[in-house]
Parts: C-alpha cells; sequence; structure tokens
C-alpha cells in the first residue's frame, strides 16, 4: 500500500515539475483551456440568474402559479376546508389566501375601478387562493389544475401556463445551448490535452526507454501522463472558475442598477459550490481522458 | 541458471544474428562472450532479458522461458536482471544520483532505504562524490562505472555487460574490470559480451565465441 502511494505521489510530484518545467506554455495552455471552459460555465451561471431573476423571490408574478377561485356562495366553513386540503397537499409548495374583501379593496384603491364598483350591489370577487407548486413542470401543473378543479366549491382553477411553457423552453434552450458548448468546448480541451501530453512523450522518450528496460511496468510508465493531463486540466478548470468570477464581479453592479429601473432588485450571483465542483471535476476528467488518448496513441506497449 | 536450447534470431529480410546456439551458464560463474563485431554479442544478452525474443528454440533463465514471457511479465523479469547496455543509457537531464536511483523507483524502494543503496552503489564504483554531477560533466569511465553502478543498485543475482570496456583507455578499462570482478566475488553471476578477451578471459570460467551467429566449440 505504501509502495502504491509512493508511485502516485511520485507521478503527480512528476506532473507538477513537468508543467513548473516550462511555465510560459503552461501558462497558454491554462488560458486557453480556462477560456474554453469559462464559456460554458458562464453561460450555466447566467441560465442559472436568469432563472432566479424570472422567478423572483416566490412572490413575483412571474413565478409559475396556480389560482383557485372559489363560488361566490362559498361559505366560511368551505374556504377553511379548502384551505386545509390545500395546506396538507404534498406539492403545494406555498399557499395564500386572498379574500373576497381584500380584493374588493384593492381594485377600489384604483383609479378607474373606483366608481364603478361602488355602484355595483355586492362584491363581485370571489375569495381565492394562489398556490406555488413544489415542482413547476407544466405537466405537473396541469395535473394539479385537474385535481383542484374537482374539489367542492372550487368554481375555477387559472394556471398560467403560457408563462410557463415559456419559461420551460427558455430554460431547455439555455440548457441544450450550455450542454453544446459543453460538449464542443471539452472536445477542445481534449485536443489540448492530447497534443500536450505527446510532446511530454517525445520529451520523455530517452527515459521512457530506458524506465522500461530497467523493469518499469506499462502502468509506471503511463501514470505521470495521466496525471499530468488531469492536474493541466483541473488547472484550467481553476481559471475557468477565475474567468466567471471576475466576469460576475464586473457585472454585478452594472446588473443591479438595471434591475432598479425595473424596481426589482437582484444581485448576479456566482457558480454555487455544486456548480463550482462539478466545473473541476469535468475540467480533471476531461484533461484525464486527453491523456488517456494521446497515451494510447503515441505509447506503445512494450514488446 | 540461464540455458539456450538452439536458440536462432533472425531479422528480416533473413539476416541470422544467432544460429542454433544451446550453452548453460550456472550460477555464479564469470562467462565472457566475445567475438568480432555483429557477431551476435549484443543479441544473445538481449534475448537474456527478452528486449529481443528467440526465432527459435527455448531460452531459459531461472528455469523461466524468457521467449514465452507475456508483456506484463517483463518488468519483474527485467527488475531481476541487472544490465550495462553498450550504448550505457543514461538520462543526461538527471545526475549521478538520480540515474542510479531510477531502478529503486520503479521497484518502489521507500526513499530512505533507497537513498542508502544508491550511495553503496556509487561509493562501490567509487563515484559518490560526484553524485551531484550530471553525466555530461563525467568521463567515458565515469560514465561507465555509474551504468554499472545503477545496474548492480537493485542487488541482482545477473548482471550483463554489453562492452563494458569499449572506447576506453587500457587503465580505465582495467579499472572498470576490477570493478566487475569484485561484483563477481560477491556471488553475482556475471555476463561479459567484450571484443576485449584479453582483458577478462584469464578471470572467466566459460567462454563462448560467436562467429557470425554461430557459437564456436
Amino acid at each position: 500500500m505504501n509502495a502504491w502511494l509512493l508511485q502516485h505521489g511520485k507521478a503527480f510530484k512528476w506532473a507538477l515539475q513537468r508543467l513548473a518545467a516550462s511555465p510560459t506554455n503552461t501558462l497558454l495552455s491554462l488560458i486557453a483551456i480556462g477560456i474554453a471552459l469559462a464559456l460554458p460555465a458562464g453561460g450555466q451561471m447566467l441560465l442559472s440568474n436568469a432563472l432566479q431573476f424570472a422567478r423572483g423571490s416566490g412572490e413575483s408574478n412571474a413565478t409559475p402559479q396556480i389560482s383557485l377561485f372559489l363560488a361566490l356562495d362559498a361559505d366560511k366553513k368551505a374556504v377553511d376546508h379548502v384551505a386545509a386540503k390545500l395546506k396538507n397537499h404534498a406539492a403545494a409548495k406555498q399557499v395564500r389566501f386572498i379574500s373576497r374583501e381584500e380584493t374588493f379593496k384593492r381594485m377600489q384603491s384604483g383609479e378607474n375601478l373606483a366608481e364603478v364598483l361602488a355602484a355595483l350591489p355586492r362584491n363581485p370577487f370571489p375569495d381565492a387562493f394562489v398556490v406555488t407548486p413544489h415542482n413547476d413542470s407544466p405537466a405537473a401543473m396541469e395535473q394539479m389544475r385537474n385535481e383542484f378543479r374537482s374539489w367542492p366549491k372550487v368554481e375555477h382553477v387559472q394556471l398560467d401556463s403560457a408563462w410557463v411553457r415559456r419559461l420551460d423552453a427558455m430554460l431547455r434552450l439555455g440548457r441544450t445551448a450550455v450542454i453544446l458548448l459543453t460538449a464542443l468546448l471539452g472536445l477542445g480541451l481534449v485536443a489540448i490535452t492530447f497534443t500536450t501530453i505527446r510532446l511530454q512523450i517525445l520529451t520523455q522518450r530517452a527515459e521512457i526507454e530506458v524506465s522500461r528496460l530497467l523493469g518499469a511496468t506499462d502502468s509506471f510508465v503511463r501514470r505521470p501522463f495521466y496525471y499530468f493531463g488531469a492536474v493541466q486540466g483541473l488547472a484550467g478548470g481553476g481559471v475557468a472558475w477565475l474567468i466567471v468570477l471576475g466576469v460576475s464581479t464586473l457585472l454585478s453592479g452594472p446588473v443591479a442598477d438595471l434591475a432598479q429601473l425595473y424596481n426589482t432588485s437582484v444581485a448576479l450571483q456566482a457558480l454555487t459550490a455544486n456548480e463550482s465542483m462539478a466545473l473541476l471535476a469535468l475540467a480533471g476528467g476531461l484533461g484525464w481522458l486527453g491523456a488517456a488518448l494521446s497515451l494510447r496513441q503515441h505509447l506503445q506497449h512494450p514488446n | 541458471m540461464i540455458r539456450f536450447e538452439h536458440v536462432s534470431r533472425r531479422y528480416p529480410p533473413g539476416i541470422d544474428a544467432l544460429q542454433d546456439v544451446s550453452f548453460e551458464i550456472t550460477q555464479g560463474e564469470l562467462v565472457l562472450i566475445d567475438g568480432h563485431s555483429g557477431a551476435g554479442k549484443t543479441t544473445l544478452l538481449k534475448l537474456i532479458t527478452a528486449i529481443e525474443r528467440p526465432t527459435a528454440g527455448v531460452v531459459l533463465v531461472r528455469g523461466q522461458n524468457v521467449g514465452a514471457l507475456k508483456a506484463a511479465a517483463l518488468p519483474f523479469l527485467r527488475r531481476n536482471l541487472g544490465m550495462v547496455f553498450q550504448d550505457q543509457k543514461l538520462l543526461f537531464d538527471r545526475n549521478a544520483f538520480e540515474n542510479v536511483m531510477l531502478p529503486l523507483s520503479i521497484a518502489g524502494f521507500s526513499p530512505r532505504e533507497a537513498g542508502k543503496r544508491v550511495r553503496a552503489a556509487l561509493d562501490k564504483v567509487g563515484l559518490l562524490a560526484r553524485e551531484k554531477a550530471l553525466p555530461i560533466a563525467l568521463s567515458g569511465g565515469e560514465q561507465q562505472r555509474l551504468a554499472i553502478a545503477r545496474a548492480v543498485v537493485n542487488r541482482p543475482s545477473i548482471l550483463l555487460t554489453d562492452e563494458p570496456t569499449a572506447h576506453l583507455d587500457p587503465e580505465t578499462a582495467r579499472d572498470v574490470a576490477n570493478i566487475l570482478r569484485d561484483f563477481h566475488q560477491v556471488g553475482v553471476t556475471l555476463l561479459i559480451a567484450s571484443y576485449d578477451n584479453v582483458l577478462f578471459a584469464p578471470f572467466a570460467s566459460q567462454r563462448l565465441t560467436l562467429n557470425h551467429g554461430k557459437l564456436l566449440q
């Protein structure tokens, strides 16, 4: 076990030494990898922020919601019954009750409707519930609407399905774009590592030959190159992370100013911890893959 | 310990480097393999280390048919054989200490144990004071001694040397020969492929003379 750890430690150290041995080449490779990965990572960050912006804090109109309007003759017992069912409903994340009196007052305060409402013999507005679902996919919301419709004293169920569908379509488009970018630019990372490892193999050809003659196993010869690819990819991922962090920091001020013009507050979020970990893992993994492909192509098995 | 049974090695397009060679070497022998340039001395050593495979016959090393070994088994054969190559194969971007350290790193020795062994090997060949020197800074004789130190640092029971005194002046050649004899005297089976039969023949327990790939009786 100790010998195994020792071999891996040496291979890792060798990879770091090789990266440090040609700092300019290493820096340029890391910048190229960093930029290549920063584009999909930045896309993911913008997507997350756009989603957050669209949904606001949960109170915004933009949040996908279902509105239940009760019958005008629904008494307090019926209202309480519906309220209790919604409160215990597993799919309901948040439930807000809007009484008919509250609606009437709000409408009265409006300049255009005040006179019209004053002329009416009674309050024309029903009691209502606004439900924010846990799962806001169109299918899930449609299912909830159908269920709510069947409840007694529920007159009408309104689902902002057009908004939900638009949001869902935009998200799917954004996610597809990020996946495509990740695939294409990830391929670029693999290509960079492939070439770098090929050059390293050429540089180390004498050492590889001597090592094999002295009893080095195939894995002993290959291991340092795997580490090189993974470390280079990981470091490139770190550069990408820094680029995204820098861009989000630079943009946060202008975005907040813009949001203020729309009477809302938005704080641009950098990559989350999970997204950051995924970025680094992907970068390291692709570096390792580039090394594996290059070794397969350029390092023949011993006789 | 080493046995050749009707071994031949043919290179394309039909050049016979070795033809129907048979012999046996027992433990602790000092064997001189001599013959003219191109006689097949190097090929014979390469067959023992499985760098080359025989086209006919069987090569047995410690009872193991090395010609039939799978690629994955070769490293473990070679770790138990010391080899001084004709062109030395030193790494010129590494100093003397690091060159000798290489077989021990491959074998997975701890740095402390490896360091002790490397210094002992360098001391034995008289290069301890030059452990930090790059091979380029060493003389031809010193480079040869460094190659010997690297070959013996794993404490192999069999040491193969290919033209160990080639291109050395007579005095340096004698020094190298004495070092090799010292290893033989502590029980190492020593095979020396050399055209210089004057230097080694007096100490050899067996002499294998090759002529155009054939072993002369």
